[in-house]
């Protein structure tokens, strides 16, 4: 018998680099692009659990599309929508914050850096199935050309404001595009998206779930909620979790993915998980449609961890000058998805760099024009009422709800 | 004596204990190395290391259950949950567990931890940065429930608490940490700078828990008010030109009745402002208390000025809110009955 013990040491950990230090991603496994083999979509968990530690790749270098994952029926078409989709959101974002920045709406959530995922993502869904988005998804609804007036209007508080006021900013719901009500508690839709998609079996229905969650809030407890559920009842759902690194000032290390990764999380509940370079047009494109046929096929749920970067602030209350290097977006190793895109466009003869300017410009008029239309509504809450505030707590409101919006009022 | 913000008086009480007791452990979300996202532990994980201070996944309930864990081991955890609004992941913990481990094991097991958490609206944050669920917490057995309203409170209280053998929740109202904040949105925000209580003793010393004080006097009626509606009814006894005698509760549960029994036996008249919903808010508790304990002093009914029953609003946060204009008016309606 061994009985050796040694005073124990308190473990926390720690990201490599930190404001000041060099940003340091040496210890990130990156395949080559089109080194990882694809399963058939019948495999079972444990039949594919190597895909859970290594990381789906489809654009190399040059920007050629390479290896299983890479489509060769995908249309130029496709690839040019999400382009535009791409461009259009990094230019909605950014005029977004100036915005913020100008005092006319209380705050913004950027999702630079992460586009690809729930752009690509949505180009795989059908009508009728529902995304249970987190903040950082604004892609599913613009790749649906979500109106932008809008979302700016939802953005302003304003009179138009389909929300009526009452929802933050960025905390959108639009059951017609597929878009469920956004929470600001987070991870709570995790495990509304398997309960959707077990209503979806118990209906014999055909629609698909996909849920959304950010790699620090894959700590909560309704991550592992949704993951059993899924495990038990083997809805129609794809299960995402969009590792971009950082949750506000803690690393992903801080949720336990530091050296698991979010995708083994599955196998422990017989669930089959992708891992995918988020920042790959063509991979999300591809790992999707994986999922999404395997839930059309009634196999069941699938993981996806999405690997990519958070490049701007948490949102406009952050500093992240304060938590980590300024300069480690620029050394994140998977680059940006709009340029790589762009790249392999070009290299398909489909796209220019004059193309791409050109794009650029119309979708900055696009959404400056927008904001105009939306700003003429009210900007910070201007113009939106406040007898709403009392409408829809209820489906009737009662007695003592009437009693107070008249205080109100009088 | 210096001069402080309610965060830095926040800090320094931490400080302090963490200095004192060795077995005292401070963690939440974005706690460790960035100092927290109001700034309350900001320099503390440097001062006292990683095993004192730490960030925490984003897992309220974790939080909370792991310091149920920790203290019955005999630690004294100081944990934040980042906004009040995202406590409820945590409530079996708190409610199940850390109120009731005295009780179920005959004090075998206790849970000597606080619970710190920003509360209140006023930043435009809608209803999940927004929320006062103080209710939700002074309904349960085993539980002490505080709410400053000031610097000087703030720290002596929240040494208190970490002092305290049972399980402490401390509620922060946000919209205070950085001045005293009366309900007039529109105009220039006030700092602590020159407020007699922004002038905090250095080193030890507590506020004990289950004291009110007295914030203003006043002989016309009696005041009940917590965290940022202290300021708010000051305002408006200022504005109405009302004798308002204002009780600052400071603490919920166990709660001060002998300091309102005599505040309200002299003033006959009892106003209540809180700021969270108003049915089964914290007012109903002090008004059946003020009934069953002054009945026969009461010259007017009660009134209660509290958020409405609505979740916290986003672009209406201002109709929302229970300000002066509010507040002043109840105290005209009060003083009107002859
Ligand atoms: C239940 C709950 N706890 C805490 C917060 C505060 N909060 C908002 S976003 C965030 C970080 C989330 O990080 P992650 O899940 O990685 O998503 P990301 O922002 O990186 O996209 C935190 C802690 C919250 N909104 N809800």
């Amino acid at each position: 018998m061994n009985n050796e013990t040694k005073p124990f040491s308190f473990k926390v950990p720690e990201p490599t680099s930190r404001p000041g230090d060099e940003p340091d991603f040496t210890g990130m496994d990156i395949p080559a692009a089109g080194s990882v083999r694809r399963p058939d979509i019948e495999s079972s968990a444990e039949d594919m659990k190597d895909m859970a530690r290594t990381m789906v790749r489809v654009l190399n270098r040059d920007g050629t599309a390479v290896g299983p994952w890479a489509d060769p029926d995908l249309s130029s078409d496709t690839l040019l929508f999400g382009m535009r989709v791409m461009l259009k959101i990094r230019a909605f974002d950014h005029r977004m914050l100036s915005m913020q920045r100008q005092g006319k709406t209380s705050f913004y959530i950027q999702c630079t850096g992460e586009e690809a995922i729930s752009v690509a993502h949505q180009l795989t869904l059908s009508p009728g199935d529902m995304n249970f988005p987190t903040y950082r998804q604004q892609g599913l609804l613009m790749a649906q050309d979500y109106p932008l007036e809008k979302m700016i209007c939802q953005i302003l508080s304003n009179e138009k404001d389909p929300l009526e006021g009452r929802q933050m900013p960025c905390l959108h719901s639009a059951r017609e595009y597929g878009f469920f009500t956004l929470s600001g508690n987070l991870g709570t839709q995790f495990i509304h998206a398997v309960g959707w998609a077990m209503a979806s079996a118990i209906k014999g229905d055909t629609r698909i779930a996909s849920a959304w969650i950010g790699e620090g809030a894959a700590a909560e407890n309704d991550f592992h909620s949704a993951l059993v559920n899924a495990s038990v009842y083997k809805p129609p759902v794809i299960l995402n979790v969009v590792n971009n690194q950082w949750a506000i000032s803690s690393f992903r290390g801080i949720a336990g993915g530091d050296h698991a990764t979010f995708a083994e999380r599955a196998h422990g509940y017989d669930i089959p998980s992708l891992r995918v370079d988020g920042n790959d047009f063509l991979a999300v494109l591809a790992a999707s449609n994986w999922a999404v046929k395997r839930a059309r096929r009634d196999l069941g749920p699938t993981l996806i961890e999405w690997v990519t970067y958070r490049a701007g602030a948490h949102s406009t209350a952050d500093d992240p000058s304060k938590y980590r290097p300024k300069d480690e977006s620029d050394a994140w190793p998977l680059g940006d998805p709009i340029l790589r895109l762009k790249a392999h466009l070009i290299s398909l003869g489909i796209w220019s760099e004059q193309r791409h300017i050109q794009a650029e410009a119309e979708f900055s008029d696009e959404i400056r024009s927008a904001t105009k239309e939306a700003e003429k509504s009210g900007v910070l809450g201007e113009g939106s009422s406040r007898s709403a505030m009392f409408e829809n707590v209820y489906k009737e409101m009662p007695d003592h709800l009437v009693k107070q919006q008249q205080e109100l009022e009088n | 004596m210096t001069s402080m913000t309610m965060v830095e008086a926040i800090r320094d009480g931490i400080d302090i204990k963490l200095g004192e007791d060795d077995d005292v452990v401070v963690f939440g979300e974005d706690v460790g190395y960035f100092g927290g996202v109001f700034r309350c532990t900001s320099g503390l994980q440097e001062k006292y290391g990683k095993s004192r201070v730490f960030d925490a996944p984003i897992n309220e309930s974790g939080i909370v259950g792991a310091g149920v864990g920790m203290a019955a081991y005999g630690l004294r955890p100081c944990v934040e949950v980042q906004f009040a609004d995202y406590i409820y992941p945590a409530y079996d913990q708190i409610v199940s567990e850390a109120a009731r481990l005295r009780y179920r094991s005959n004090g075998d097991f206790t849970a000597p931890m606080t619970i710190r958490s920003p509360c209140g609206g006023g930043i435009f944050g809608g209803q999940t940065h927004s929320q006062s669920p103080e209710a939700l917490f002074t309904h349960v057995s085993g539980l002490k429930t505080i709410m400053p309203s000031n610097p000087y409170d703030a720290k002596g209280l929240l040494i208190a608490a970490i002092e305290d053998d049972d399980p402490v929740i401390f509620f922060e109202p946000k919209r205070l940490y950085n001045g005293p904040f009366d309900g007039h949105h529109d105009r220039p925000s006030k700092n602590w700078t020159g407020h007699p209580l922004a002038d905090v003793p250095d080193g030890h010393y507590t506020v004990p828990i289950g004291k009110a004080s007295v914030y203003r006097e006043g002989n016309a009626l009696t005041v009940l008010a917590y965290g940022t509606m202290v300021h708010v009814s000051e305002a408006a006894a200022e504005e109405t030109g009302t004798d308002a005698e204002i009780i600052d509760l400071r603490t919920l549960l166990p709660l001060d009745i002998e300091t309102i029994e005599t505040s309200v036996k002299k003033t006959g008249r009892c106003l209540i402002v809180h700021e969270a919903t108003r049915t089964s808010g914290f007012g109903a508790e002090l008004a059946a208390q003020v009934q069953e304990n002054c009945f026969y002093h009461l010259e007017a009914p009660i009134i209660r000025v509290t958020g409405w029953d609505t979740p916290y609003p986003h672009a209406q946060e201002w109709h929302y809110f229970p300000g002066p204009a509010r507040v002043g008016k109840a105290m005209q309606e009060l003083m009107e009955v002859a």
